[in-house]
């Protein structure tokens, strides 16, 4: 169920996602959860702690004690900036200091009523086509689909590694790390 | 007093590696100090200093995507312009954003930590004066620093061959730690130099090749440059950090502003700061440490209402010469301590370099030390690939990232007096104090060292094998776009400069031994002092400066090689 995106929202995000990064042989945007991590994001304080700084230091991917699922505490400052930044300033003067902030739950909001509600519905490249048109919204889309596919998938997406995988990539690494072999040679 | 002051022998102003050695140092001497950080403590347990957090982790999105180290840009934006003719500002939001944390510019670094050389600190009377530029001798030599580097490469522990680089100033003693695993790329373009009659080395790094301090080896995870360290094998500054909490004289209170340095009758009392609550209070101290950068000292200052006229004035970056290119193997870039070879053959004006200077219309120019490096992480290298079916090729082939290897060419940016940090008119930090404004332009001189230094460093990269090659700049100054990836704000993270030390109050702000001449308890730590900038990273140098500062202020000498390590 997703936390800030309506259920029609979510399918539109999705078939953005599998324009963006199709699946092949290999797993693409949709698969990877990508929609997910989006979702995550922009209803990150719909959680506690609000889903930001995923915790430190050890996945248990490559051993240690995994914490990376346990996100960082946000103090008073950190929330005033990440509630800005993804909620607006929507007209509170505390969050107006330098003036209004236009949040990206209202860009999301007004990137999906450019794409259409019958985005999902549309062949790709229909789809291609209005993607290519919201000119002021796709290249947004586009940033967090790259993170949701190559970030840590503590963040919602990146499922059973999938973005790693397909390109090699073994992520976070520590406490392991790689041995001076690894490094040196080709 | 009122509200919860207190009595310290000193207040230091900024965690970082300058502010941490100043702990250091003065609690070692039996001074208390408290230790001031406006950003977030993820290094080290106040209460048990003996134990380091475990809040770092190899995560591209928490350290490139979203300031977990700080400066949150919407809350503590800066600005800047080109020249004062483009108005207030052409831009607001981040600007060389060093980390906002306790530790400051030294969590982030990947710990390169080469020393200057003697011409250095002599560029005026080794290579003369510049046009439009404020080229100037340090008051110290090399010689003066020296015992100072030693110490500090012993302080946050030094990997390094001390026999590799021919052009090395002389040494004491070598380094600490032997060099760790050099990285294949860095092989493959170390010999593609050597080809090219240049001298290509093991860097310099704080980060341990073997167990050092208490502290474990590295073991190349990757995510090295613009993380902290998971498993505190850096080195810088959590080492001094450290030995001053342990000794029980120093406090440090972080995500706490200080907004003022009180001053009566020409001395220093202690600070005005915000506590985590934004509550205001003072605290008194015989002493203040400055040591918040080269752009928050100057803001302090300038907050203060501090007045000489060169506070903020000869503002220096690194002009960043990057020259990539396409090896058709692949070179794994994540795996390593992010640059494990540089050259510093172009810090050295020769008779070929001398004539293009001088076709150029310039009396000399200099380069700057050269990294040998590529990108390691996926997240930046996915959005600068097109969506959609070519996308996935695109990544599998990895072109941009396991494929791409170079240089970064740090250049020795000539200090000006029009490059400076000033007060914002009306931007705002959260707070509600003005923000650091950049105005900044770079001289000719490092435009043609670059195209210059660019060529070579191309023709070094084709003997490597690159397919192709390609060659750009930070800053990229006749842009005005500056979010893009070709800005005229330069990404270089060394800022030094901008508060001049000299023997002349009229074209100096602090003293040979880094005192504010105006206010002399005052002692900057950081590397605003800086009179001209190298083209080595300034950390180790402003590390042995406040060494060597502080050392004079408490009258203490350096220990022994074989007590201090």
């Amino acid at each position: 169920m997703p936390v800030f995106f309506t259920d029609d929202e979510y399918r539109v995000i999705e078939a953005a996602c599998a324009r963006m990064i199709p699946a092949d042989a290999d797993p693409g945007a949709v698969e990877a959860g990508v929609a997910d991590y989006i979702d995550g994001f922009l209803g990150a304080f719909r959680f506690d702690p609000p889903r930001i700084w995923a915790g430190g230091g050890f996945s248990g991917r490559f051993g240690g004690t995994p914490t990376f699922a346990a996100f960082h505490r946000l103090n008073h400052w950190d929330e005033l900036a990440w509630r800005t930044r993804i909620e607006g300033s929507l007209g509170l003067p505390e969050r107006e200091w330098n003036g209004p902030v236009t949040g990206l739950q209202e860009r999301y909001r007004a990137g999906l009523a450019e794409l259409g509600d019958d985005f999902a519905d549309l062949d790709g490249a229909e789809q291609d086509r209005r993607l290519k048109g919201a000119e002021g919204f796709t290249p947004l889309l586009y940033e967090h689909v790259c993170e949701g596919m190559y970030g840590a998938p503590e963040y919602g997406g990146n499922r059973d590694l999938a973005g790693w995988r397909y390109i090699d990539f073994a992520g976070d690494v520590q406490p392991r790390g790689y041995s001076d072999e690894e490094v040196s040679r080709p | 007093m009122s509200g919860p002051a207190a009595e310290f022998d000193a207040v230091i102003v900024g965690s970082g590696p300058g502010g941490s050695t100043a702990a250091d140092i003065l609690t070692a001497a039996g001074w208390s100090v408290c230790i001031f950080e406006k950003g977030r403590n993820h290094l080290i347990d106040p209460a048990d200093p003996s134990r380091l957090t475990e809040e770092y982790s190899n995560d591209e999105i928490k350290y490139m995507l979203r300031w977990f180290l700080g400066p949150d840009p919407l809350l503590e934006p800066r600005t800047f312009r080109r020249h004062e003719g483009e108005g207030d500002r052409i831009h607001t939001g981040e600007v060389n954003n060093l980390p906002s944390t306790v530790g400051g510019g030294g969590v982030h670094a990947d710990g390169k930590v080469p020393r200057f050389r003697e011409d250095d600190f002599r560029m005026l009377t080794t290579f003369g004066p510049v046009q439009d530029a404020s080229v100037a001798d340090w008051p110290l030599t090399y010689a003066d620093l020296e015992p100072f580097y030693a110490e500090a490469e012993r302080s946050v522990g030094v990997a390094g061959d001390s026999a590799a680089n021919p052009f090395a100033a002389w040494r004491s003693g070598p380094y600490p730690m032997p060099p760790g695993a050099p990285m294949y790329g860095a092989l493959l373009t170390a010999a593609a130099a050597e080809q090219h009659g240049l001298h290509p080395y093991a860097a310099p790094t704080a980060a341990n090749s073997v167990p050092y301090d208490g502290r474990p080896a590295c073991n190349n995870c990757g995510f090295c440059a613009f993380y902290g360290c998971p498993i505190h094998a850096k080195g810088d500054p959590v080492a001094m950090l450290r030995r001053a909490l342990l000794s029980g004289r120093a406090e440090l209170r972080a995500e706490t502003f200080v907004s003022e340095i009180l001053v009566r009758n020409g001395r220093a009392t202690g600070v005005a700061y915000l506590d985590a609550d934004g509550r205001r209070a003072t605290v008194t101290a015989g002493q203040v440490i400055l040591a918040a950068g080269a752009m928050e000292s100057p803001r302090l200052l300038l907050l203060s209402g501090f007045e000489h006229p060169l506070i903020g004035r000869n503002l220096m970056f690194h002009f960043q010469t990057y020259v990539m290119g396409k090896l058709a193997e692949r070179v794994h870039p994540h795996k390593g301590r992010s640059v494990t070879h540089v050259h510093d053959d172009h810090l050295v004006p020769d008779a070929e370099s001398r004539a293009a200077a001088k076709a150029a219309g310039l009396p000399w120019f200099r380069g700057g030390m050269v990294e040998h490096a590529g990108p390691a992480h996926p997240i930046l290298e996915a959005k600068l690939a097109p969506w959609g079916e070519l996308h996935k090729w695109i990544m599998r082939e990895s072109h941009m990232r396991e494929h791409l290897w170079g240089f970064c060419m740090q250049g020795e940016d000539l200090p000006q007096p029009t490059n400076r940090v000033d007060l914002d008119p009306t931007v705002r930090d959260m707070r509600g104090f003005p923000v650091a404004r950049v105005t900044y332009y770079p001289h000719r001189h490092e435009r043609v060292a670059s195209e210059y230094y660019a060529a070579k460093l191309e023709a070094v990269l084709r003997t490597a094998g690159a397919e192709w090659v390609a060659a750009t700049t930070s800053p990229y100054p006749d842009s005005t776009d500056t979010v893009g990836y070709l800005s005229p704000i330069a990404t270089s993270r060394h800022v030094v400069g901008t508060l001049r030390m000299g023997a002349d109050p009229a074209t100096s702000v602090c003293d040979p031994w880094g005192r504010l001449h105006d206010v002399p308890n005052v002692v900057v730590a950081d590397s605003s002092p800086f009179p001209t900038g190298s083209g080595y990273g300034p950390t180790l140098t402003l590390i042995a400066l406040a060494i060597r500062n502080i050392r004079a202020l408490c009258g203490t000498t350096p220990p022994a090689p074989e007590a201090g390590s």
